[in-house]
């Protein structure tokens, strides 16, 4: 466990001392809960469609595939024209694109943004890498498979795929998010712990909250 | 390079020059006069910049290679030093105060090799790696693809072709 989740004494600005347990006092324990549907059909397709047309991203690139993201916040190839943007921070996004390879130690740095994006969120896996290794098949540091350790809603297949593609499947995650089939994220909830299994399988040193948000 | 090999080797007991090209070259040093030698091109010679510091495996001979490539930048040229440490307990005098970079190749190489630096700053700290267990990965007898299989899952129906059997195949031509 790091240092700076361990129970300590704070000295406050008035001079107070106070105990602080980081993992109960920063971060919440309670584990993710399923997002139930809407009550009527008609009204779940209504958000869905507004889910479908908002559309924020993650701009956290994991491996080279992030730098085929850029061209799209050019005018060049324009997400934006389709409702696509990014964002600096997990709470503001919905979407994360996981760029291509995942080493064990940006794995470690994707489940915590994962886990902090706020519900409806959903994962594009963009690249070989992420599918089944790509050229990093045999890689002592990087996973193979994405799904195992996080919920993947849509592939990108392709090494590296081209904007184009990526805009395809954004287009095609819309398509997705309208027809109510994207429910990664319940299904992290629902499985959460055999995710947590895999994932302290390959990151070692686990040395934090078993949820992040 | 020749005159230059020529002054350092009436000073030092450094083997022969391998030209690479007219302004690269590479000279072996013994492991105890390697820091004398880095000091007097970095100071007498110009050589101010350390380029890199990697390291090669021979496994079979049981050494491992460092190589801290210089540059003389008003020069033009390049020169590598080398020198051959046992592989057994790999240790290696620190050049951090002779450039403050070192420090970081150091660290990398104590992670990813396992050579010790004693007394290099951070040393110990984990610089690519994090939480390894297993010996270091860039170490040849590190088996990479087994690593892999035992720790990382796969996705069935990975195929792989033999590039050349296979395009023969698809062109239908006999490979002509």
């Amino acid at each position: 466990m790091k240092d700076e989740l361990k129970i300590r004494v704070v000295k406050g600005p008035d001079g107070v001392e106070f105990e602080v347990e980081p993992l109960k006092d920063y971060y919440c324990e309670a584990a993710p809960t399923v997002m139930p549907a809407a009550y009527i059909k008609v009204v779940e397709d209504l958000f869905n469609w507004a889910r479908s047309e908002s559309i924020w991203i993650l701009g956290f690139g994991t491996g080279c595939g992030a730098i085929e993201m850029r061209p799209l916040m050019t005018p060049r190839f324009d997400a934006y024209r389709f409702g696509v943007q990014w964002r600096p921070t997990p709470r503001q996004a919905n979407l994360f694109v996981i760029s291509g390879y995942l080493s064990t130690k940006t794995l470690k740095r994707a489940i915590r943004s994962y886990e902090q994006m706020q519900n409806p969120k959903y994962v594009i896996g963009l690249g070989s890498c992420t599918i089944n290794g790509g050229m990093y098949w045999d890689s002592y540091n990087t996973i193979k498979r994405l799904d195992d350790y996080l919920p993947v809603d849509l592939y990108i297949a392709g090494c590296m795929p081209r904007p184009e593609a990526l805009l395809a499947g954004f287009q095609d995650m819309k398509k997705l998010i309208r027809a109510g089939k994207a429910e990664g994220a319940n299904l992290y909830a629902e499985n959460f712990e055999w995710y947590k299994a895999n994932q302290k399988r390959v990151i070692h040193d686990w040395d934090m909250p078993d949820y992040n948000w | 390079m020749r005159e230059l090999h020529t002054k350092l080797k009436s000073l030092f007991p450094v083997g022969d020059l391998t030209e690479q090209r007219s302004n690269l070259g590479f000279v072996t040093v013994p492991q105890e006069h390697l820091r004398a030698v880095l000091v007097h091109l970095r100071d007498r010679e110009g050589f101010t910049h350390l380029v890199l510091l990697t390291a090669v495996d021979w496994l079979e001979a049981g050494q491992f290679q460092l190589t801290y490539l210089l540059s003389n930048r008003t020069a033009g040229k390049d020169l590598g030093v080398r020198v051959m440490l046992a592989r057994d307990g790999a240790t290696m005098q620190s050049i951090h105060d002779v450039w403050p970079t070192a420090a970081t190749y150091q660290r990398e190489l104590r992670e990813m090799f396992g050579i010790d630096f004693p007394g290099s700053p951070r040393l110990h700290e984990e610089f690519i790696l994090e939480g390894w267990n297993d010996i270091p990965p860039y170490r040849r007898d590190f088996d990479t693809l087994k690593y892999a299989q035992e720790n990382y899952s796969e996705r069935p129906g990975r195929v792989t072709h033999d590039p050349a059997a296979h395009m023969k195949q698809k062109l239908n031509s006999g490979g002509n």
